[in-house]
């Protein structure tokens, strides 16, 4: 026994030890003892639960309430193809289906020559010196089970400019619900330039679960721009790992943009190891009914001169739950740090709920930092100036609402993806009422 | 029949009793200067006509061309052609000036049964206008009144009201907060729209607006209602006397 006193596992708990027990063996790649010890580190510690300063608002072991089975296969792709907001979007995509990569579901068509694509374990297999969990995150407890689990996913390197976005798409196909554990490997050489995007989508319904993990290695003078667009079904449940560590000079843009999903936690941890390296991250959440969505983030700026800046907002309609969570480490010898955040969440209605949480450890002292929140309903001045124009209430809420969302929509550098998402968010307003 | 009749308006704001049986009847084609003494309801009838929340309307009515407007929404009454030039005209971050000229437009429009413009007679009718009030292209793209003067928003508010047409216009101390220059440019924006199809009310607390907006008639109100009507000469009797004989009448 371990000294760790837990007596009552949750049924989730037990079902993913016996789910991990049955599949062991039979999940692909040849490190076990690397799986085994994930999963070992996740079963002395359990689901995270709001004891946990990381979880506080995401409690897993109230909100999972059981280990769905390992999905199965792709079967045949869609004749209309994959299912996608970004319409319009010219991306090369790289599908990734039921947690496994999928090339007959993918553009294989005239790649870019600087970009490699590989299936997961077939890289790890030819790169043995490539460690997984070498990013930031590492101790995570979800990441932890995803390596345990991992069913598959896509190691991808990029060299030079790479004009086309990549689309890495997740896309969960079945008639049951079902869990999936995707990892995606991606490594940027110094001086690199590439949009990635990634995308979560699934049916409505099916209360099936994610647990995705992207360690995004950035050479130095690289430019990064990723885009995480969450569509996932209305009872999904998806927590996805992001880490990144961030070479010097590289320049970082990140945007989460979440619509879908009954309970999703975007995890990002930046570290930023060189000098003078730059990111914005950004993220737009848009929520009804009883979706609960967490951003968490923490930046930690381990080398002198380096900038960061968060600007999220949400929309919070219905019973919905947005959480902010927010810390930026600054190290002794990151002097000339200059990191900001920003959180505005909106609230629609009366029973909607935001929960911001900025956190700074700083401990250098020539540095730039600072953070704001607010939360708030529509200003009602606001909305009767329009009004006396002569524009109906809806519609002046939904001005109202796309100009709020659309300051940080604004950000994305994509043309095309910002149109895409602003429209998405345009279409959100115009089913509220 | 005249376009607007208040009739024994009683209104309180916050359980405090502001509009004190106010009766005023304004003709078609009229332009009537209200003035009075801060604190006498002048801003409040504004409200009150335009639709604002908060503002109990306990007793009377308001008709406009003889149909009640207190059960509307104050989209519906602007599709109505009832206008209000805000006093404080708010700023609304993320929102083109243009777009939100073109929503306003089209929603009263479809209000009234009406098609919805075409881009470039819409386009037409803002260039016109904006380049009389001294408005250029780049105010029309920013945002309505980020970062505008508070002679720009005047002037925004102006545009507003000769994009969308109104048979009522408000203007709620249209000249607070103006310099010479600016209020003769505000004020020859307001004169260009004065037509046999559009009455105004001019709320003011200075005579000195109505050099440049002649008034056909003038009412004064203290202690929420209407306590002397006249010519346009009252103004100029009020300019030399004050309103205190007012206050004392009332009292």
């Amino acid at each position: 026994m371990t000294a760790e006193l837990r007596t009552i596992k949750t049924a989730a708990e037990q079902g993913l030890a016996a789910a991990y027990a049955a599949a062991r063996d039979k999940l692909p790649g040849k490190d076990t003892a690397l799986r085994d010890a994930a999963f070992k580190r996740f079963d002395a510690r359990g689901l995270p639960h709001r004891r946990v300063e990381e979880w506080k608002y995401t409690d897993l072991r109230v909100l999972m309430r059981d280990a769905k089975p390992l999905a199965g296969p792709a079967g045949a792709k869609p004749k209309g193809g994959i299912p996608t907001i970004l319409t319009g979007v010219d991306a090369d995509v790289i599908a990734v289906v039921n947690g496994r990569y999928e090339s007959s579901w993918s553009d294989s068509n005239a790649h870019d020559p600087g970009l490699t694509i590989d299936e997961l374990f077939k890289f790890l297999s030819e790169n043995p010196g490539y460690r997984l969990s070498h990013v930031p995150g590492s101790d995570d407890t979800a990441l932890s089970l995803n390596t345990a689990f991992m069913s598959g996913g896509v190691a991808l390197r990029v060299k030079g400019k790479i004009a086309k976005p990549i689309h890495i798409a997740h896309v969960f196909t079945g008639d049951a619900a079902a869990a999936m554990y995707p990892r995606v490997v991606v490594i940027i050489e110094p001086g690199a330039q590439v949009t990635l995007i990634e995308s979560f989508i699934g049916p409505e319904g099916l209360d099936y679960q994610v647990n995705s993990a992207l360690e995004l290695t950035i050479g130095d003078k690289a430019h990064v721009d990723h885009i995480k667009i969450g569509c996932d079904g209305g009872a999904a449940l998806r927590v996805s790992t992001l880490g990144v560590s961030a070479a010097g000079k590289a320049n970082y843009n990140d945007f989460a943009f979440t619509l879908g999903g009954a309970v999703v936690r975007n995890q990002t941890f930046v570290r930023f190891g060189g000098e003078g390296a730059q990111a914005l991250l950004g993220g737009a959440s848009l929520l009804k009914g009883r979706q609960h969505v967490d951003n968490t983030l923490v930046i930690n700026h381990a080398a002198r001169g380096c900038t960061s800046r968060e600007r999220f907002k949400s929309v919070l309609d219905g019973e919905s739950h947005g959480i902010f969570q927010g810390k930026i480490i600054v190290e002794q010898h990151a002097q000339k740090t200059d990191a900001k955040m920003m959180t505005r969440a909106l609230l629609l209605s009366d029973e909607a709920e935001a929960d911001n949480k900025p956190e700074l450890e700083i401990f250098a002292d020539d540095v730039q930092c600072g953070h704001g929140a607010t939360v708030g309903a529509l200003d009602e001045g606001l909305k009767f100036y329009l009004m006396s124009r002569g524009i109906p209430e809806k519609e002046a809420e939904a001005l109202l609402v796309q100009a709020f969302i659309d300051e940080v929509l604004e950000e994305i550098a994509h043309e095309g993806v910002r149109r895409a998402l602003m429209f998405a968010a345009l279409k959100w307003l115009g089913s509220r009422s | 029949m005249a376009l607007l009749e208040v009739k024994n308006l009683h209104v309180e704001v916050e359980d405090k009793k502001i509009l004190n049986g106010l009766t005023l009847s304004i003709e078609k084609g009229q332009v009537a200067a209200i003035m009075g003494p801060n604190g006498s309801g002048k801003s409040t009838l504004a409200y009150v006509l335009a639709g604002k929340d908060n503002y109990k309307v306990t007793d009377g009515d308001v008709l406009l061309e003889g149909e009640s407007i207190l059960g509307m929404a104050p989209d519906q009454r602007a599709a109505k052609g009832l206008f209000l030039a805000f006093q404080y005209p708010v700023e609304v971050p993320g929102v083109a000036t243009m777009t939100f000229l073109r929503t306003a437009l089209n929603a009263q429009r479809k209000a009234r049964g009406e098609s919805e413009f075409s881009t470039p007679d819409f386009m037409k009718r803002v260039r016109e206008t904006s380049a009389h009030l001294g408005i250029d292209a780049e105010m029309l793209r920013r945002a309505v009144n980020v970062g505008f003067s508070g002679g720009e928003k005047k002037r925004n508010e102006i545009l507003q009201m000769a994009v969308l047409e109104p048979r009522l216009a408000v203007l709620d101390e249209t000249d607070s907060g103006l310099d010479i220059d600016a209020l003769k440019v505000v004020s020859e924006g307001v004169n260009r729209l004065r037509s046999p199809q559009r009455s105004m009310i001019v709320i003011t607390h200075y005579q000195r607006l109505l050099n440049y907006i002649v008034p056909d008639v003038v009412h004064v109100m203290a202690k929420g209602k209407v306590v002397k009507s006249g010519g346009k000469e009252l103004a100029l009797e009020l300019e030399a006397t004050g309103y205190a004989q007012f206050s004392d009448e009332a009292a």
